[in-house]
């Protein structure tokens, strides 16, 4: 299910605990940033990993909200929607988002690139609005600099289709 | 009071602040280096001494905290240090500040504190979202680990310090200890149930003491500088180095370093800008998005510190300063925060589980206009059914905000009643 070189950095943080369990949501992590989700069946082989049963893990992966149970898109916008994000304008940002991709918060955009998510606070209320797309933090968005970040990602996708 | 000179952030804005050979070459280590050349009880005397209180909201003396520990004699075996980065509360962006630009310091104030409390292994415990901070503070540890700051005999001293990162899987509730504890072992965030408290029975069933970044990030400065030092930053009982972050309608929102006990008043108009758009206070919540809502004329007259707040019926909490302007709409407000503490309940203790969910529905029917006449009273009393009867805190950060929301802008709400239900009408009764 994966290469040798992902299962020995699985390995080197399961080994940084006492209790092999402790690695768990730390490589799910790992996990999801190879896959862009936490399969039903990664669920199984994270299991068996850390010696614990696959309901556990299931449990695990549905409490955190970083964790996505279904496919999303290569671009996953999560766009925080929290009272200090709110107070500078990100239902702005919001409408916007829906209008530039053609899609509601938890849609994917037609073409695959895009999936679009409400999320709570991301901790970056001074810089508000902010938003994280993957895993990386933008702030102090306006409509004009959502423009620039969404072409930005377009490119980049445009740039690896045809490598 | 002297002019202050910031000691959290005051290699922040120096280019590459975060690396080993920067804050080095500006004293860093150097309280690692005294720590180690005293005896353990007397690290721990130190900030005792310092009357330092817990900068992740509930501000309980560490000292006291630490004192909680019991002995080596008592339980002998492995014990635990965990810094909790999970900064999550609403308004909270602080020790983000120290994890990005800073890591040293909260390293050195780790390290500090476990030799202090003889532990051996320290966890820092990261917000998930956080992840480039989570790597920043990762090559930090590399870089400390190389400089045999940590690692096996650090500093010659015969004792051994291991730093590991854990980044967690966004919950709000893991920045509650226990929660937090059991994310560590790698389950869901689920509280425990107190006593024990983990100074006794912590991780992996170990005595485990639990600090906010900011916290630790204090100890290298009061074992540099000694407990009086920091005791005379600020009003009594309430003293030393904080950060304060201020976000919402102010001109310029951002982290500020400041003694305690400024007045609310000083860092909104001084040091952020003041109102942004050339508008009028409203409200303001003072410490974070669980702390009760305080009126322009109430957080105009208010200091920034534990007592003051506490005082003035609200908390200090994270000083997490979220600033309201006049077009903000208190109905909106309410909505948007019953609505995150509903989303990050842990589903565990009926009262919150429950009433967060009501809660959230009833505040939705007012932003529609579709209030009812007992709304209000209802609101109360789900609130007082929520009150103390949970096993964390979580529920009562949902309820104190909200009763103070309705409470003091009750018109707000009131004004938000369809005209069908409205029992004051013409037509009512």
């Amino acid at each position: 299910m994966f290469s040798d070189e992902i299962i020995r950095e699985i390995d080197d943080i399961i080994a940084r605990y006492p209790v092999p369990r402790s690695g768990l949501i730390p490589f799910l992590h790992v996990i999801q940033r190879e896959q862009g989700w936490i399969s039903p069946e990664a669920q199984t082989w994270a299991a068996e990993r850390v010696g614990i049963s696959p309901a556990e893990v299931a449990g695990v992966v549905t409490f955190y909200t970083m964790f996505n149970t279904r496919p999303v898109g290569r671009y996953l916008l999560q766009l925080c929607r929290t009272i200090s994000c709110k107070l500078r304008g990100s239902r702005e940002i919001r409408n916007h988002l829906e209008q530039a991709l053609s899609i509601k918060p938890g849609e994917t955009s037609a073409d695959g690139l895009f999936t679009m998510m409400e999320v709570e606070c991301l901790g970056a209320c001074g810089t508000a609005p902010a938003m994280m797309i993957n895993e990386d933090y933008h702030e102090n968005l306006t409509t004009e600099r959502v423009d620039e970040i969404l072409a930005a990602c377009r490119r980049d996708a445009g740039t690896e289709v045809e490598r | 009071m002297s002019a202050f000179e910031p000691v959290l952030t005051r290699i922040v804005g120096i280019e590459n602040s975060h690396t080993l050979s920067v804050y080095e070459g500006q004293g860093g280590y150097q309280a690692l280096r005294r720590g180690f050349q005293l005896d353990p009880d007397t690290v721990i005397e130190h900030v005792k001494n310092s009357n330092l209180r817990g900068r992740g909201g509930a501000g309980f003396p560490t000292g006291v905290k630490w004192g909680f520990l019991p002995s080596q004699e008592q339980s002998p075996g492995p014990r635990y240090l965990v810094c909790n980065a999970d900064e999550s509360e609403p308004g909270t962006f602080k020790d983000r500040v120290i994890l990005r630009h800073n890591p040293h310091l909260l390293i050195e104030g780790c390290l500090l504190s476990c030799w202090a409390l003889r532990a051996n292994h320290c966890f820092i415990f990261i917000r998930g979202e956080y992840a480039s901070e989570a790597k920043i503070v990762e090559r930090a540890i590399a870089e400390a680990r190389e400089a045999g700051y940590l690692g096996r005999n650090v500093l010659g001293s015969g004792f051994d310090i291991e730093v590991t990162v854990h980044r967690s899987g966004g919950a709000y509730i893991c920045g509650e200890e226990t929660a937090l504890l059991e994310c560590l072992e790698g389950k869901r965030g689920y509280p425990r149930i107190r006593p024990p408290f983990p100074a006794v029975v912590g991780l992996y069933g170990r005595p485990t003491v639990i600090n906010n970044v900011e916290t630790l990030a204090c100890v290298p400065s009061i074992i540099e500088r000694g407990g009086e030092w920091f005791t005379s930053l600020g009003p009594e009982n309430n003293t030393g180095p904080k950060l304060y972050a201020v976000s919402g309608h102010v001109e310029r929102p951002g982290t500020y370093e400041l003694p305690m006990g400024i007045p609310l008043a000083e860092l909104i108009e001084e040091h952020c800008g003041g109102i942004w758009r050339g508008r009028k206070l409203k409200a303001v919540m003072p410490g974070g998005s669980s702390t009760p809502v305080l009126t322009a004329e109430e957080a105009l007259a208010v200091n920034m510190d534990y007592d003051s707040l506490a005082k003035a019926g609200s908390m200090f909490g994270s000083a997490a300063v979220i600033v309201m302007d006049e077009t903000v709409d208190m109905v909106q407000v309410a909505f948007n925060l019953i609505r995150f503490y509903h989303h990050e309940s842990c589903g565990q203790c009926t009262p919150c589980r429950e009433g967060c969910g009501w809660l959230e529905k009833i505040m939705k029917r007012y932003t529609e206009g579709r209030g009812s006449a007992g709304d209000a009273a209802l609101v109360l009393d789900i609130c007082d059914n929520i009150a103390f009867k949970t096993i964390c805190p979580l529920g009562d950060a949902a309820r104190m905000p909200l009763e103070a929301l309705i409470t003091k802008y009750r018109a707000e709400f009131d004004a938000r009643i369809a005209p069908s239900t409205f029992a004051g009408g013409g037509g009512g009764r």
